[in-house]
């Protein structure tokens, strides 16, 4: 089987935000980036699916240069190769990116396309089912569970208090939850060899892009938090707040 | 003026929260722009319509029922399609929707579809001349981006909860619509639906959630947690990812970056750390309470109410005085 993950470079979960001088980006200085979280359980899921049944993983980014050391890591976990569809900045519209990609894995052969069910920066959750449509595959969102088998694949997914299990045809685009695969960490070996593996460069057809950045901005703090009282005897003044300041009870 | 089509979500026949959300953010865009019509779209087997018709008090001048009996589940394809017929057909201006779990299957196809222009979460959107300007959480909510838009039509989804449906009421014209693409041929088939906690909201709707993380012990001691909420009556039970990840709890409970974001009324976490992968998922929450026993938990620098002590002993004498409260 022949799998595409499209995947994002991102900040780590752990960064603590600081808006940068131009006020339409994060400050980036000291920030450690990665693969965006969805993004790297659907290389994982990719992985375990060839290396169980053959095939191979290709990794594909629409982003900066800087995306090279993303695809590069998405290689050391034992992805094949890696293509970068190159632009000058970031991109804020779905669509162009959704273009791009399309354009790439246009006739690529792939019998599965899969992506992060939403990226860590821009939250739009978009890209998937975009780039499905332009590409005039099923698509299938938010999957927490995969099993493919027989050209088919069968998927379970949430919905707001529900649950459905689909079924639908390869080739298809996929978007990935929470649930299906934690990403390993790369071996040592898996670094050394990733060093020669194909890693394409290309500018991105985005076309028109039209969707801007017009600015940045933390939100506001919550007020600091309060400690008020031990054990359960706070509890009877818990519950005095709770009806007379918060007014849930 | 801008005539505007809202996705308006129904689920097995029955209207969501976010259709009269949908609405209300047509109505609302629609007056801003100089005052055009908004069109509700709705999906559902036989019988949605009568349903539907209810959407002209939240500010539809229009309610399009389309009827299949394939409708009673999820048909993104279809719907998509049909929905970006009647929007190229009716020349809206723009296309509005929430971005449930439903709406990010539909509202990026429906642009697609239509090489629209694209926002999606966003939590408000401001006409700015020819261009929209909203404003959208990224960065896991930590960050607000302001972006604009430009091009005709746009398609934009609203966070969820972002928007207070709001009476607006409209002489509503009734139209049924036929589906523009088959559903009997689409090519993703729902096969099983299966309902989440039997008599509890979900996490997205309940104005009160109580959680529960690892400081619980085992799955089992999540009968705390329920009991607490059953006390409150309206709540619904959240977790942390170190819950889900040892199946104490399923994924679609989880709270947190990778798991729902929610902000509800009030917060009750109940032996949570406050790691900031979590507290990504519930810092807008209205009040927050904390029970922890170590009063270093990150948790107590944004809980408006802390407890120091310990779980077992503190959550039952909450439940009883909840309890307490209620009756009197
Ligand atoms: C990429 C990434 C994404 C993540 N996404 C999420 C996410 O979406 N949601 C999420 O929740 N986490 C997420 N995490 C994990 C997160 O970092 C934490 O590991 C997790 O939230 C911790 O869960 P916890 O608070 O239940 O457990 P712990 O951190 O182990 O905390 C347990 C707490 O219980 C207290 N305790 C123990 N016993 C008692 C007792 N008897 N009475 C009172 N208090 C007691 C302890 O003092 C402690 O503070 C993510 C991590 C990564 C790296």
């Amino acid at each position: 089987m022949k799998i595409a993950v499209c995947i994002k470079r991102a900040p780590d979960s752990e960064t603590r935000f600081r808006i940068a001088a131009s006020g339409t980006g994060i400050d980036e200085a000291g920030v450690k980036f990665d693969i965006s979280d969805f993004d790297s359980y659907a290389v994982e899921y990719a992985l375990q699916v060839t290396e169980k049944g053959g095939g191979e993983v290709v990794v594909i980014s629409v982003g900066t240069d800087a995306s090279q050391e993303t695809l590069r890591k998405a290689l050391s976990m034992g992805a094949a190769s890696g293509v970068l569809l190159k632009t000058d900045g970031p991109v804020f519209d779905s669509m162009a990116v959704a273009r791009a990609l399309a354009d790439e894995l246009q006739g690529g052969g792939y019998d599965l396309v899969l992506f992060g069910k939403v990226a860590a920066d821009t939250a739009a959750g978009a890209v998937g089912a975009m780039t499905a449509e332009l590409l005039g595959l099923p698509c299938v969102n938010s999957v927490s569970k995969l099993d493919l088998a027989d050209g088919r694949g069968t998927a379970r997914r949430d919905l707001e208090g529900a649950a459905e299990t689909v079924e639908f045809p390869l080739p298809a685009v996929v978007s990935i939850d929470e649930g299906i695969a934690r990403p390993r960490y790369p071996s040592l070996k898996g670094i050394m060899a990733a060093k020669k593996k194909p890693l394409e460069s290309k500018p991105a057809q985005l076309g028109d892009v039209r969707v801007k950045i017009a600015k940045m901005e933390l939100p506001a703090d919550r007020p600091p938090g309060r400690i008020i009282g031990e054990g359960a005897a706070a509890v009877p003044e818990l519950v005095r707040l709770l009806q007379d300041e918060a007014k849930v009870l | 003026m801008a005539n505007i089509l809202a996705y308006a979500e129904a689920r097995a026949g029955e209207l969501r929260k976010t259709a009269f959300e949908a609405v209300t953010a047509a109505r609302q865009l629609a007056d801003a722009s100089g005052g055009g019509e908004v069109h509700a779209i709705v999906f559902g087997p036989a019988g949605v319509a009568a349903k539907a018709a209810q959407l002209g008090k939240f500010g539809a001048d229009v309610v399009i029922a389309v009827e299949h009996e394939r409708y009673a589940n999820n048909d993104p394809e279809s719907m998509s399609a049909t929905i970006a017929e009647r929007a190229k057909s009716g020349g809206h201006r723009y296309v509005v929707g929430v971005a449930s779990q439903t709406g990010r299957d539909i509202a990026p196809r429906v642009a697609a579809k239509l090489g629209a222009a694209f926002a999606s979460d966003v939590i408000d959107a401001k006409v700015n001349g020819d261009a929209l300007t909203v404003r959208h959480p990224g960065y896991w909510g930590k960050v607000i981006m302001t972006l604009e838009v430009t091009g005709s039509p746009t398609v934009l989804t609203y966070r969820p909860g972002a928007v207070t449906a709001s009476e607006n009421a409209k002489e509503a014209r009734a139209e049924s619509m036929a589906p523009a693409a088959d559903p009997s041929a689409s090519r993703v088939v729902v096969k099983e639906t299966t309902q989440g906690a039997k008599g509890r909201p979900d996490l997205a709707e309940a104005p009160i959630i109580i959680s529960g993380g690892r400081g619980l012990k085992e799955a089992a001691n999540f009968k705390l947690v329920e009991d607490l909420a059953d006390a409150f009556g309206n709540a619904a039970v959240g977790a942390t990812r170190a819950v889900t990840d040892e199946g104490w709890r399923p994924h679609s409970d989880q709270i947190g970056q990778t798991g729902r974001t929610v902000s509800p009324q009030l917060y009750v976490a109940v032996g949570i750390s406050g790691a900031i992968q979590h507290i990504a998922g519930m810092r807008t929450s209205k009040a927050i309470v904390a029970i922890n026993k170590d009063k270093e938990a990150p948790i107590f620098k944004i809980a408006d109410y802390g407890i120091v002590g310990d779980v077992f002993e503190v959550v039952p004498a909450l439940t009883a005085a909840v309890k307490a409260a209620k009756n009197s």
